[in-house]
């Protein structure tokens, strides 16, 4: 057990130096942060001197050292943008993208494994096919048209939910976060559902598949024959079986729930990661654009442990898959 | 797996193995389950509608909508052609530069379909190849191969697109965006796309190596290589051709959600996703069929993609059957 | 069983509904009385006056920090922190008679010494705003409230862009370590960045850049008594999505939104409880040639005059100044105006803003639209049309270069311009980008990499001057110098550039304004520089709750709005 995680921990580690890597050489291409950092009158000799000292004149392999180094103590420098450090400003959007993320993953697994599982039980049922069909149109149409549509009927039409930001927050020195009032939670209704949807439906349909299959196994037609109550059938061993599947997509699903939330916060105006990096992006704020890609990284190779740890407490079967391989 | 196994008693009978494995998948089995279900045979037909549509656009739309000669300004905002002020020229209405919307749908659908298809295929093709020999090989080259894919994995697709997109600009600065795009949002989306298949068939190619079918094959002498693709290959195509349906839909809605981030085609020959992104602005200002119908074409082709998906998934799992 | 997991699937599927519904019935939360709630598209990034020169920055710091002078609601000079100026030995030297009795935010008295500190703290190397004072001006000291500006040459036009010179509390700044301007290469961060103290009718009570400002009443401010304001409190956010700032004025989160898209004006007037404020914009959008190169850069092609066509000048069609015309007679402004801005624009002969340059604007008109004589001037320069060159009959084939975030539908007017020049048979291929990687490419920064691009300027001195010399003045290939910056296209002319150079030192604003028409006569009617195309409207949206003054250059004062 714990030969497998330093394992992981070395492997993340060469994975992180990847990251690193990559995102060093693409910074290389995305634009000359200088316009946007001076107005319009600022002359050409200001300008190249500006440029100097960022040290974007410098030898490629010397900027690559320099920022490898401040990478590995998670300094990425000052904003060109907002002239503060980046990590302090990653610190402030960090729950508010958190928040949202997390909101949105426990509203697609708590809709999507309800209704998989219904799905997957009664097969040919009508209100299976309309749970298909519905969860299907919300996979069929662009995050930010439905985020759009969403605004457009709730908060213009009806308005009843706020149309952008994140209602009240509080700060609780450590987190600042927008659940403790009713205008927080008005106001994160629309970016969840928007964000969730897909992976509702991706759940959804997962457990559905799982459960169609397990169903028909061995055990479980054991247990009917033992005269195992129907309710224990499907929650106790059915459903349990096939949460590993469930676990895994929802690890994995977690990156990219964080990067569509670039989407979903730019049409909220929700003030977390997505939308910080978008205009990093938008200016060429390579120092948020570095340490934003690094932090991915680094979630998603937290996630990737937790998820193999999980497999280790959900599915016996992978202990000892896991003592044989090593 | 039973019968694959069993139908190998030879080397000879392997090679003619691959054809066989084919006209087992169109065999009786999957064309019954096939007709059985009258949506799939729907969601089949107008999948089919759609690329005859996208295949044969420059014959069947009513106008092109990417030649700029025929564009004019006068022609902008035409409602549909049923309602006050619109032009029978225009069934759809037009847009913001007095595009046909019906014609830019179908023109659209093209570089959609195009964009997906050509993606889905490179990754699936490189997918499967590194998956295969990360499985087969396995050692150094399968860490390595894996490591790269949890590189990949940290990245979504629509971060990677978003950095294509930014390199090869800075590196082709004069490259105008329609001929460009299209390749960018190809390599990116192959880039994000290629690991599920590596992870699926290197997965099913250990499985399968252990087996005493490959071990025989090994023990006659067949080249590794062969083994993998005659062998190994034809028992993961079920699970590739789930994915690759999935990834089609996929690569369709990443192109219109990055075409809302400013990267993606550019407003001069508008993809699908792109007209709705267009469109979008305009949903306030009550020039509605600018987005709707683009909007509702491709839920429409999405839907379809995702039926057809979900029976393949159904009718190629043997445990199912 | 099976019912009762009907019943759960089900009652989960309509929670969200339940949640939406129960939002229903309480309605939004209650606001404090008099809170001016903001969306603008873009951040408020810095506090530090000094850090960027930027209209939205500055016009957000105006209604805290002050300058000596101000512009009041229809840009008209008026005096701020000097009561009154004198202008001595043929604009040589300026003498301001400084208000006596303010005091900044902070409970510091504002006395001659923070006019002299903040010149220097302008004028060093870490600002942005160094155009403000023009070399070798000194600041001297009368007395507490008397300060001198000697200026080296004469310069009737020095507080032309003082409104946003704004002035800082010396001993403030010098307590707080923030003598030098928070520059844009700051690897430190700076404690004027986060906190402000100024003069202003309005304090910073809160700031998270990027996410949330909020500003509170002033109740110490020198004019306090002759206030045009009611607020007590005003919030800014950043809306970047146009669709959302639309949404949260119609519902009535924000009471001020800018930009509107033009495209929903209709709908944000047909509301109940929202109007748009529209008015024209100082900013001129316009189109620009590349007359400096000899060759023109990929994706550019010119087939071979075919036999019979007539000579050409030279290899770049666009030196060649009846192409340009050609250019400028194909494009239909007006249509544009129309269908594009929907109204919300006006097409310009000039490359100013014709409220900037009243008395003699009206003298220029702009070429017609007419395809025919286009045609007819391609023809001349040697460029006729080349049998199935680029899918048609063409003449020719260049890259455009566009932005998509920066102008009001930008790049919808360059596919309009594009799809009108095809029909005189220019094939161009469009670059249409972000403005990050937009400006990267086409400014000095990229190497001036453009031969035919759309861009927009406004003179941040509200006069022909900063027109001419930055967009028209000849500079070198890598623009250095401070003449030329933005003249992308590197266009010159020495009569134009004499005329500048006089335009400078004119103190007889009659004199001066008929030599700028002189200069306008070359770059407009002879040379074809340009092709302007319209002054954009300003587009606010406003709740009916909410009267304010606009100004043309798109600054917003707060200190003049009243809410009911």
């Amino acid at each position: 057990m714990l030969a497998f995680v330093l394992r992981r921990l070395v492997q993340s580690l060469y994975v992180m130096l990847a990251v690193g890597v990559l995102a060093f050489a693409l910074f290389r291409f995305v634009g000359d942060p200088v316009n946007q950092m001076v107005g319009q009158d600022t002359s050409v000799e200001d300008r190249d001197r500006l440029r100097q000292e960022l040290g974007l004149n410098d030898p490629v392999p010397l900027q690559f050292l320099n920022y490898l180094w401040r990478a590995a103590r998670f300094d990425f420098g000052i904003s060109y943008q907002f002239k503060q450090p980046v990590m302090q400003l990653i610190a402030e959007r960090f729950p508010a993208t958190m928040e949202l993320a997390v909101v949105a993953m426990i509203l697609a697994l708590v809709i999507g494994i309800p209704m998989g599982v219904y799905t997957g039980l009664y097969r040919e049922s009508w209100v299976s096919k309309a749970f298909l069909a519905t969860s299907l149109v919300g996979i069929s149409l662009p995050t930010f048209f439905i985020g759009i549509l969403l605004i457009f009927v709730f908060a213009v039409q009806l308005n009843v939910l706020p149309s952008f930001g994140r209602g009240q927050v509080v700060d609780l020195g450590f987190w600042n976060t927008g659940l403790l009032t009713r205008s927080g939670w008005l106001a994160i209704i629309m970016p969840a559902i928007t964000l969730g949807l897909f992976q509702m439906t991706l759940i959804m349909r997962l457990v559905r598949a799982e459960m169609l299959e397990i169903m028909r196994m061995d055990f479980i037609k054991f247990a009917r024959a033992r005269g195992l109550k129907s309710r224990v059938i499907y929650f106790g061993h059915a459903l349990k079986n096939t949460l590993v599947p469930v676990i895994t997509i929802t690890g994995l699903q977690f990156g990219s729930i964080i990067a569509f939330a670039i989407v979903t916060e730019t049409v909220f105006q929700w003030p977390g990661m997505g939308l910080l990096f978008l205009r990093a992006v938008q200016t060429v704020d390579i120092p948020i654009m570095a340490a934003y890609l690094m932090l991915i990284g680094l979630m998603f190779v937290i996630v990737n442990m937790i998820v193999d740890l999980l497999y280790f407490a959900v599915d016996p079967r992978i202990r000892v898959a896991a003592k044989a391989a090593h | 797996m039973q019968h694959v196994e069993a139908s190998l008693p030879k080397p000879a009978r392997a090679v003619a193995r691959p054809r066989s494995v084919w006209s087992r998948m169109a065999g009786s089995d999957i064309a019954f389950s096939f007709f059985r279900s009258k949506v799939t045979v729907a969601a089949a037909i107008v999948t089919l509608v759609y690329f005859l549509g996208a295949l044969f656009a420059p014959w069947i739309a009513p106008n092109n909508p990417y030649d700029l000669t025929q564009l004019t300004l006068w022609n902008s905002n035409l409602p549909p052609m049923w309602l006050q002020n619109g032009e029978a020229k225009f069934p759809l209405g037009t847009d913001d530069q007095g595009r046909c919307i019906l014609s830019t749908i179908l023109y659209g659908l093209r570089i959609s379909l195009g964009v997906g298809f050509i993606a889905v295929i490179l990754s699936a093709v490189l997918g499967i190849m590194l998956g295969l020999l990360a499985g087969y090989i396995g050692g150094r080259l399968d860490s390595f191969i894996m490591r790269v894919a949890d590189v990949q994995l940290a990245f979504p697709s629509i971060l990677i697109a978003l950095f294509v997109d930014g390199t090869l600009r800075g590196m082709f600065p004069n490259a105008g965006r329609e001929s460009s795009a299209f390749w960018i949002l190809v390599v990116a989306l192959t880039l994000s796309f290629w690991v599920q298949y590596a992870r699926t068939v290197r997965g099913s190619t250990i499985v399968e190596k252990n087996r005493e079918y490959v071990q025989a094959a090994r023990v006659i002498g067949l080249p590794a290589f062969t083994i993998m693709l005659r062998h190994v290959l034809p028992n993961v195509l079920g699970p590739v051709l789930v994915i690759a349906t999935i990834n089609l839909a996929l690569a369709i809605l990443t192109e219109a959600t990055l075409s809302f981030l400013g990267v993606g085609f550019p407003p001069t020959e508008p993809s699908l996703g792109a007209l709705i992104q267009i469109g979008s602005r305009f949903l306030f200002s009550g020039e509605w069929w600018i987005t709707v119908f683009p909007g509702v074409a491709l839920a429409g082709l999405i839907l379809a993609i995702n039926m057809l998906g979900d029976w393949l998934r159904d009718a190629l799992n043997p445990r199912l059957r | 069983m099976l019912r009762r997991l009907k019943g759960i699937a089900v009652a989960v599927a309509v929670a969200l509904a339940g949640a939406a519904s129960l939002a229903a019935l309480s309605g939004s939360p209650a606001h404090a009385q008099n809170t001016f709630r903001m969306g603008f598209q873009g951040n408020l990034n810095t506090l530090d006056p000094y850090t960027i020169n930027e209209t939205f920055t500055l016009a957000m710091l105006g209604n805290v920090y002050e300058g000596l002078t101000a512009r009041g609601p229809n840009l008209q000079i008026i005096p701020g922190l000097a009561e009154r100026w004198e202008i001595q030995e043929g604009a040589r030297l300026w003498r301001f008679h400084l208000r006596r009795g303010v005091k900044f935010q902070g409970g510091e008295d504002f006395t001659a010494d923070d006019v002299i500190f903040s010149a220097q703290r302008i004028r060093g190397d870490t600002s942005d705003l160094r155009v403000r004072i023009p070399n070798g001006a000194e600041f001297i000291k009368v007395d507490n409230f008397t300060v001198d500006v000697r200026l080296p040459t004469p310069n009737p036009i020095l507080i032309a862009d003082w409104d946003t010179f704004y002035i800082m509390s010396r001993t403030w700044a010098e307590r707080n370590n923030a003598t030098q301007a928070v520059s844009s290469r700051a690897t430190e961060p700076g404690f004027s960045t986060l906190n402000a103290n100024g003069t202003g009718a309005f304090r910073v009570t809160a700031h998270q850049p990027g996410v949330r400002t909020e500003l509170t009443r002033n109740p110490n401010w020198w004019n306090d008594a002759n206030r045009r304001h009611n607020l007590d409190r005003v919030i800014f956010t950043p809306i970047l999505n146009d669709a959302t700032r639309v949404a949260a004025l119609l519902s009535g989160e924000v009471d001020w939104v800018d930009p509107v898209p033009v495209q929903d004006m209709d709908r944000v007037n047909a509301n109940a409880t929202t109007r748009v404020m529209a008015g024209p914009e100082t900013r001129t959008i316009y189109l620009g040639f590349d007359q400096r190169r000899d060759q023109l850069l990929a994706p550019a092609e010119i087939p071979p005059a075919p036999a019979g066509a007539a000579q050409r000048r030279g290899t770049n069609p666009f030196k060649d100044v009846r192409v340009r015309r050609a250019f400028y007679q194909a494009i239909d402004v007006n249509l544009i105006v129309q269908r594009v801005m929907r109204g919300q624009a006006r097409a310009s002969a000039l490359m100013i803003d014709p409220n900037l340059f009243p008395r003699h604007a009206a003298e220029f008109q702009r070429l017609a639209f007419d395809t025919a004589a286009a045609e007819r001037l391609l023809d001349e320069a040697g460029y006729p049309r080349v049998q199935g060159f680029r899918g048609g009959n063409n003449r020719f084939s260049v890259g455009m270069d566009c932005p998509n975030d920066r102008y009001v539908n930008d790049a919808a007017i360059c596919q309009a311009v594009i799809a009108m020049l095809a029909r005189v048979g220019i094939h161009i291929t469009p670059i249409i980008q972000p403005r990050a990687q937009y400006f990267g490419k086409i400014l000095a920064g990229g190497g001036y990499n453009t031969n035919f691009y759309l861009l927009g300027w406004t003179p941040g001195t509200n006069d022909s001057h900063n027109v001419l010399i930055q967009l028209h003045g000849c500079r070198d290939d890598r623009g250095t110098g401070g003449v030329g910056v933005a003249n992308v296209g590197g266009y010159c002319n020495e009569r134009v550039r004499d005329l500048t150079n006089q335009i400078l030192v004119e103190a007889d604003p009659v004199k001066r304004d008929g030599l700028i028409r002189d200069a306008f006569r070359i770059t407009v009617n002879e040379d074809v520089a340009y092709i302007p195309l319209h002054q954009q409207a300003l587009a606010w949206g406003v709740n009916r709750r909410v009267e304010m003054a606009q100004r043309p250059d798109n600054v917003f004062m707060l200190y003049h709005v009243m809410m009911r």
